[in-house]
């Protein structure tokens, strides 16, 4: 209730203030903090530190957990504070000061004489930013008109209009009116639909239906208005933006999948180690430490009555050493890799589109390595394989085809001084019947340039700029604009035309708006004359059923010219039909609309019959067609995606002829082709549960498949069927809204920033501008991160091995007592300083295959689809290197110190010289064995590799150097070691056998793999790198011509079987 | 995430031209190819064959000699007078003969070993106190709990040094004596210089006090000695005074744990200014006499007496030139193996 603030504070409505932050600097601490101990990798690393604390079973330091666990948070911390800083939802939206306390219905029980009124919302110019969603009273334009862009809602930047109701709008300025003003607003209750209101406003005892019309959404930006005034209805987190902002379905990788369950196998494997070392030192305290413990009096009651006692402590205590088998910095360092993908792909300029000046985005930064496994792409049509840009190209006028090839010259409309310059038609005759003012050709333009929502801008005399919400309307509106029915401006209440140069002035009286389910839509007019005609344009199938008998013959000459003429040529068409109407009976219908327009619920539907009602008995005035062209290099994407083996199923809401139209020039299908699939979505019953998986089948079998007529709902279920049945990633590209719930249901959604606004790229987590960057996308991007993170992994798990199970071995030797091998500081920075910077700078710059190549051998990306890279084979692998590497990182120096001495003669079998050979061999061993893993060695790398060698050895003789020692005597006892250690030359014998029996292993195994068993990356891998400039020579490529040749397998065995420098196949 | 920078214009957000950013940093991309590996792999063999011949060569030319004396010759009665610890404190002296067949040339070293001593046990190794052995004298007097339960004596004193390491010492001495023609005569020892110079003088530092005209004894003073000690710590060498204390040399190489449960220990280098040892220990008669006062029979021990010569890789150690050996053989093997694959199935053969 308007002005009523006792009243409305008896409900709980939002007030207005919207905090798109999650933290604030308070606050930031204890819930980021709260959030990471949610993740089980965390919890476990802060129970291992609790343990820790127990000094019975405590074998390490705390700092050992600490230093690590507090690194990871930290980082993490960073990441979701720079998150929450720069990608909250709506950076751009101030914290709202201007409304203090502003409920929903804003009362005003003490008037303030002047304006501004701090109750209702006076919305200056400056900023026109709106901040809640209110319903449009009145404004500084006529009849209450309100301009508004809504970039910030839906991305569409072209004007869109809001009016108020006739009876608010009188309201105008007068503060003391708008005071006065008690309007009781019920509507539906806060939702996330941004095109959708029903309300209806109680004022002075009357209903008026309130839509969208009326509504100003929190976001958009006021345009060509100097105020307006409003009733708040939402406010705060209940307005239409906020609500939007709900977080969509957290998609995970099937590699973190498969990455959680090792993590789990090892958390298993660790509580194995731990059994069987405490049944170790169960046995040994049995046999041997009751015999010892004259040297260690204190355990006297374990020793002489428990020993199962002992071997409890000390299974806890090996949990404690053996933790860092399951990698601390496993996730954060996933997520930092993930990161520099997605950022890769941001910054890559062959992704970017010039003409738009829109970048590839990567808006989901967690998926890049799926990016490599996607067999099923499921593609929209419109505005994705095409470019959604309309060409007015041909029309069907009573019974007469216009519109010829374009090899005619183009029609001057010099005659037209309103004429759009950019506008090309290339058939005479029309402008001939134009001139001849034939009736039915001036009524087919006079529909054309009265049934549309397109809005008018002059800005200067003459210069006309139509602002469409589809570029279909766009063009028919430039169409009849050209041939001299200039649509030249337009209120709520009437439509302004220039018909050859005279001006006409319409009254509009209804609209019948268009949507997916009605795909017409219709205007109601009075001309000069005081003749009521309805106009309507819709496609072709419902408009001929509507048509009143008499049209018989028209319709089945104009269905013969769409058939023969515009589907063959991938065109879009449109009906067109008028009515005339009966003054009285549709003063009866105006009455019931208006009734069914201020029911709440079921609106829709009243509506729809209603206009369904006046819909018929239509009189056909003909067709359009409209020209949308095919995006730049599609047929050649789809080409090679197809040698990649990714199926490519078309999704559309088209007509079955453009739909096939469309595969013939996308080359998805051929004429030589007999295993096709093609399914109308009138066939709706093939996606119910029975026979889902004989749909799934047959398509399966078929190298295109392409479904036409499907609704957004349709597709989505598509997309579920294929990615719960065949356990393949999928990949849906789409550019409009109706491609959302695909977008949303594919494994991975891809937004194409076209005509059609910004919806499907808010709901996609990867978007660019052109269907051709998809090739780059997933041959080069998502290779390259699947290839990347597989190695990481590989190489991260065998170095954890490696490094903790050398712990395994020396209990055989200290009694299972849990005593480390290593200094407990070269624990603690193993992970995180010595090895972290190599791993990660494989893990983000190597690549096996440069881009080139990517795109030449598509079959590249089979691997990634086999998930053969990383998976339990791999990990098993990559398990037994690391134990095998531990042992000898053991048995070795064992065999070799146990009982010698240094050079000088004293003994340098102590434990602590132990522990800086080992520890330096596994920085070496790891090291070199990152070298070998690494197939790019940028400069990043070489200053990783040995960077972190140094650092090693910094380190090391920082810790064991005499200061620390004297300042903190009991943290560093290792004082000494380093030097005295490295400085003999069999402790280096030592590392350098270490290093090769190490090695020299893995690597035979992966020369005789690579020679037997050679992947297409290894084939290929040689060709690429030892030849590149003989290629490039051969072909005489152009600089600028950067289209990768397309050679499949088939085609490239024989040729490569010649001499190498022979250029790759035709 | 496409920021958009600050330069407006028609090409605003398009990304930088970089070779960081293009992801075309320059790079070298080795390959494993035949012509790479395969010799990588005959030079790896022949490298790991030529140094174990060399080390071979080289421990062939040192020389090392051990004495079990646990219970052998008249230790016998030492070991069975250790069993009751009530004779504890009686003393125990024994001698063990051998001979030397070749002369052990250069310098030559004198160990103390001890098999199945468990110095690396988890509870053993952390009870100690550095902070005491470095001389800080809060800790001198109120040692680190670690120390437990070798804290306090039974007269309540802080034991100095605390712990478990330090209180099972190993306290035999030895006296090595040549008989040759000329008669016995004591084989001289350096018993300094057997620790690491930085144990020596960082690790280890006798107690400051200000007043420089303190004995040792009354710097130790309000100190216990360990419970299996037979002599306070500042007074473990009677000949030589700057031996005494935490920077003893005995205590200091006790105090370097060993990693294994088998260990030797550096005793005494031979001192080869004196006539006849100045080329090192001539071949002859020797008998070792032993001050027996280390139970070992309670965790199934041994001792020993280790007299060693060093190359310049260290002591003799047979492990490393077999190791080398044998690596250096399964390489060669490998690389064969590699060469037959490549030759048979390699890219010769192979498609393409």
């Amino acid at each position: 209730r308007a002005n009523d603030r006792d009243y409305n504070e008896k409900f709980p409505y939002a007030d207005n203030h919207i905090r798109t932050c999650k933290y604030n600097v308070f606050t930031f601490l204890p819930i980021n903090l709260f959030e990471q101990f949610q993740r089980a990798a965390n919890a476990y690393f802060l129970v291992l530190l609790i343990l820790q604390l127990i000094p019975e079973i405590s074998s390490l330091s705390w700092v050992t957990t600490t230093v690590p666990l507090v690194m990871v948070l930290l980082i993490t911390a960073v990441k979701d504070a720079t998150d929450d800083y720069v990608i909250s939802p709506l950076p751009h939206l101030p914290p709202l000061p201007p409304l203090p306390h502003l409920p929903p219905l804003p009362p005003l029980p003490h008037l303030p004489p002047l304006p501004p009124l701090p109750h209702l919302p006076h919305l200056p110019p400056l900023p026109p930013l709106l901040q809640a969603d209110i319903l449009l009273l009145s404004s500084s334009e006529p009849y209450g008109l309100c301009y508004i862009e809504t970039a910030e809602l839906d991305g569409e930047t072209n004007l869109k209009v809001r009016q108020a109701l006739t009876v608010t709008s009188d309201l105008g300025a007068d503060i003391t009116k708008l005071v006065d003003f008690n309007g009781n607003i019920i509507c539906e209750p806060p939702n996330n639909k941004l095109d959708k209101f029903t309300g209806t406003l109680y004022w002075r005892d009357n209903k008026y239906p309130l839509d969208n019309e009326k509504m100003l959404l929190r976001g958009c930006v006021l345009r060509n208005t100097e105020w307006c005034f409003g009733m708040v209805v939402f406010a705060g987190l209940q307005t239409k933006l906020m609500q939007n902002c709900g977080r969509t379905k957290f998609k995970r990788t099937s590699i973190d999948k498969l990455m959680n369950t090792l993590v789990l196998w090892i958390f298993g494997f660790l509580v194995c180690m731990g059994v069987i070392l405490a049944i170790g030192n169960t046995i040994w305290e049995q046999k041997v430490g009751r015999s010892f413990s004259v040297y260690l009096l204190w355990d006297e009651p374990i020793r002489n009555n428990n020993v199962v006692f002992s071997g409890f402590l000390t299974f806890w205590s090996y949990i404690i050493i053996l933790n860092t088998m399951v990698p601390i910095s496993l996730y954060v360092s996933v997520e930092v890799i993930r990161l520099g993908h997605s950022y890769f792909i941001n910054w890559d300029r062959k992704m970017y589109y010039i003409q738009k000046d829109t970048p590839a985005e990567a808006r989901t930064t967690t998926l890049n390595e799926e990016l490599g496994q996607v067999e099923f792409i499921f593609s929209d049509k419109t505005g994705t394989l095409t470019q959604n840009i309309m060409v007015f190209n041909k029309c069907s006028i009573n019974g007469k085809s216009y519109g010829t090839s374009s090899r005619t010259a183009c029609v001057d409309f010099s005659f037209n001084p309103l004429s759009d310059r950019k506008f090309k038609f290339h058939d005479h005759s029309l402008l001939e019947a134009i001139k001849m003012e034939e009736p039915s050709v001036q009524d087919f333009f006079r529909l054309l340039a009265l049934c549309h929502t397109v809005m008018p801008e002059e800005k200067n005399e003459g210069d006309l700029v139509y602002q469409a919400q589809s570029p279909d309307e766009g063009a028919l509106v430039t169409a009849a604009r050209n041939f001299g029915f200039v649509f030249r401006s337009r209120t709520p209440e009437t439509v302004t035309l220039y018909e050859m140069g005279t001006a006409v002035n319409y009254q509009l009286l209804a609209i019948l708006d268009f949507n997916n389910v009605r795909k017409r839509m219709s205007v109601i007019v009075r001309n000069p004359a005081g003749h009521i005609k309805l106009y309507c344009k819709g496609a072709d199938t419902i408009i001929f059923d509507r048509l009143d008998p008499s049209n018989h013959v028209l319709m089945n000459t104009t269905s013969e010219h769409l058939y023969v003429g515009f589907y063959t040529t991938c065109l879009r068409t449109l009906a067109l039909a008028y009515k005339d109407l009966d003054e009285n009976v549709l003063e009866e219908w105006m009455k019931r609309l208006l009734y069914a327009s201020t029911v709440i619920e079921n609106r829709e539907e009243g509506l729809a019959d209603l206009y369904e009602e006046i819909e018929t008995g239509l009189m056909l005035l003909g067709a359009t067609a409209v020209e949308d062209k095919l995006q730049e290099g599609v047929p050649e994407t789809i080409a090679c995606l197809t040698l990649a083996n990714i199926k490519i199923w078309v999704l559309t809401g088209d007509k079955l002829e453009t739909a096939m139209n469309i595969g013939y020039s996308c080359n998805m299908l051929r004429d030589d082709m007999n295993e096709v699939f093609i399914i109308s979505g009138h066939s709706a019953h093939a996606l119910e549960p029975e026979l889902e998986q004989v749909l799934l089948e047959t398509a399966c079998l078929c190298k295109t498949v392409i479904c036409c007529r499907v609704t957004p709902m349709q597709k989505a279920q598509v997309v579920e069927l294929v990615k719960t049945n065949k356990m393949a990633v999928t990949l849906a590209i789409g550019d409009g809204a109706n491609d959302v719930s695909m977008i949303k249901t594919a494994h991975i959604g891809v937004g194409i920033s076209g005509q059609e606004g910004m919806q499907a790229v808010l709901a996609s987590d990867y978007s660019f501008a052109q269907f051709r960057y998809l090739q780059r996308l997933l041959l080069v991007h998502g290779r390259w991160s699947y290839f990347r993170m597989c190695n990481f992994l590989f190489y991260f798990f065998y170095k954890n091995f490696a490094f903790t199970l050398v712990h395994f071995w020396f209990g055989f030797f200290c009694g299972f007592s849990a005593q480390t091998v290593y200094d407990q500081w070269f624990i603690t920075l193993f992970n995180i300083v010595y090895t972290s910077l190599p791993v990660l700078a494989m893990g983000l710059f190597d690549q096996d295959v440069n881009e080139a190549n990517s795109h030449r051998y598509p079959s590249l990306y089979r691997p990634g689809q086999l998930n053969v890279l990383f998976n339990k084979r791999q990990f098993f692998l990559c398990t037994l290197q690391g134990v095998g590497t531990s042992f000898l990182l053991f048995f070795i120096p064992y065999g070799a110190f146990c009982l010698v001495a240094r050079d000088d003669g004293s003994h340098i079998s102590d434990q602590q010289a132990f522990a800086v050979i080992i520890s330096t061999s596994l920085v070496i061993v790891v090291s070199v064995q990152i070298g070998l893993d690494t197939y790019y060695w940028t400069a990043v790398n070489h200053v990783f590799v040995w960077g972190s060698l140094a650092v090693y050895f910094a380190i090391l003789f920082a810790m064991h150097s005499d200061g620390l020692f004297s300042i903190f005597p009991s943290h560093f006892p290792f004082i000494g070691t380093a030097r005295n250690c490295l400085t003999q030359k069999s402790v280096w014998l030592v590392i350098m056998l270490t290093t090769v029996a190490c090695v020299m292993p893995g690597l035979a195994v992966r020369f005789l793999k690579t020679d037997l068993y050679p992947t297409l990356t290894d084939k290929y891998r040689p060709r690429c790198n030892a030849h590149p400039m003989t290629i490039n020579a051969n072909r005489t490529i152009t600089p600028g011509e950067t289209k990768p040749r397309l050679v499949s397998e088939e085609h490239f065995l024989p040729v490569l079987s010649g001499p190498l420098t022979v250029g790759l196949c035709p | 995430m496409g920021k958009a920078k600050a330069n407006a214009g028609p090409l605003a957000r398009r990304p930088d031209n970089s070779a960081f950013k293009q992801q075309r940093l320059p790079a070298w991309s080795p390959m494993l190819t035949a012509q790479t590996v395969l010799p990588f792999f005959y030079g790896m063999a022949i490298v790991c064959v030529l140094l174990g011949v060399w080390l071979l060569v080289t421990v062939q030319n040192t020389h090392e000699l051990k004495v079990d004396y646990t219970h052998t010759g008249s230790c016998d009665k030492c070991f069975e007078k250790r069993k009751d610890r009530a004779n504890a404190n009686q003393s125990c002296n024994c001698t063990v003969v051998f001979n030397i067949e070749n002369t052990f040339k250069g310098d030559v070293f004198f160990y103390y070993g001890l098999i199945n001593f468990h110095q690396n046990l988890r509870q053993y190794m952390d009870s100690r106190d550095d902070g005491q052995m470095i001389g800080r004298n809060k800790n001198l007097k109120n040692p680190s709990s670690y120390c437990e339960p070798f804290i306090k004596d039974k007269n309540g004193l802080p034991i100095a040094p605390c712990g478990a390491v330090a209180n099972s010492m190993f306290n035999d001495s030895f006296t090595l004596l040549y008989h040759s023609a000329a008669g016995s005569r004591v084989v001289p020892l350096f018993r300094k210089g057997i620790t690491w110079y930085t144990d020596k003088n960082v690790k280890f530092r006798n107690p400051q006090v200000e007043n420089k005209t303190l004995t040792l004894a009354q710097v130790f003073e309000g100190t216990g000695q360990p419970l299996y000690w037979q002599k306070p710590v500042y007074d473990l060498d009677p000949w030589d005074r700057n031996n005494n204390g935490f920077i003893n040399e005995d205590l200091i190489v006790w105090m370097r744990e060993a990693a294994f449960p088998n260990f030797k220990k550096l005793y005494g280098v031979l001192n080869r200014a004196i006539e006849p040892f100045t080329d090192g220990l001539p071949a002859g008669n020797y008998s070792v006499l032993i001050s027996y006062n280390f139970p070992v029979e309670y965790f199934q021990g041994r001792k020993e007496v280790v007299l060693s010569t060093v190359s310049w890789f260290g002591g003799q150690n047979n492990f490393l030139p077999v190791a080398y050996l044998v690596t250096g053989c399964l390489i060669l093997l490998l690389a064969v193996i590699l060469t037959a694959v490549w030759w048979k199935f390699g890219e010769f053969s192979v498609d393409f």
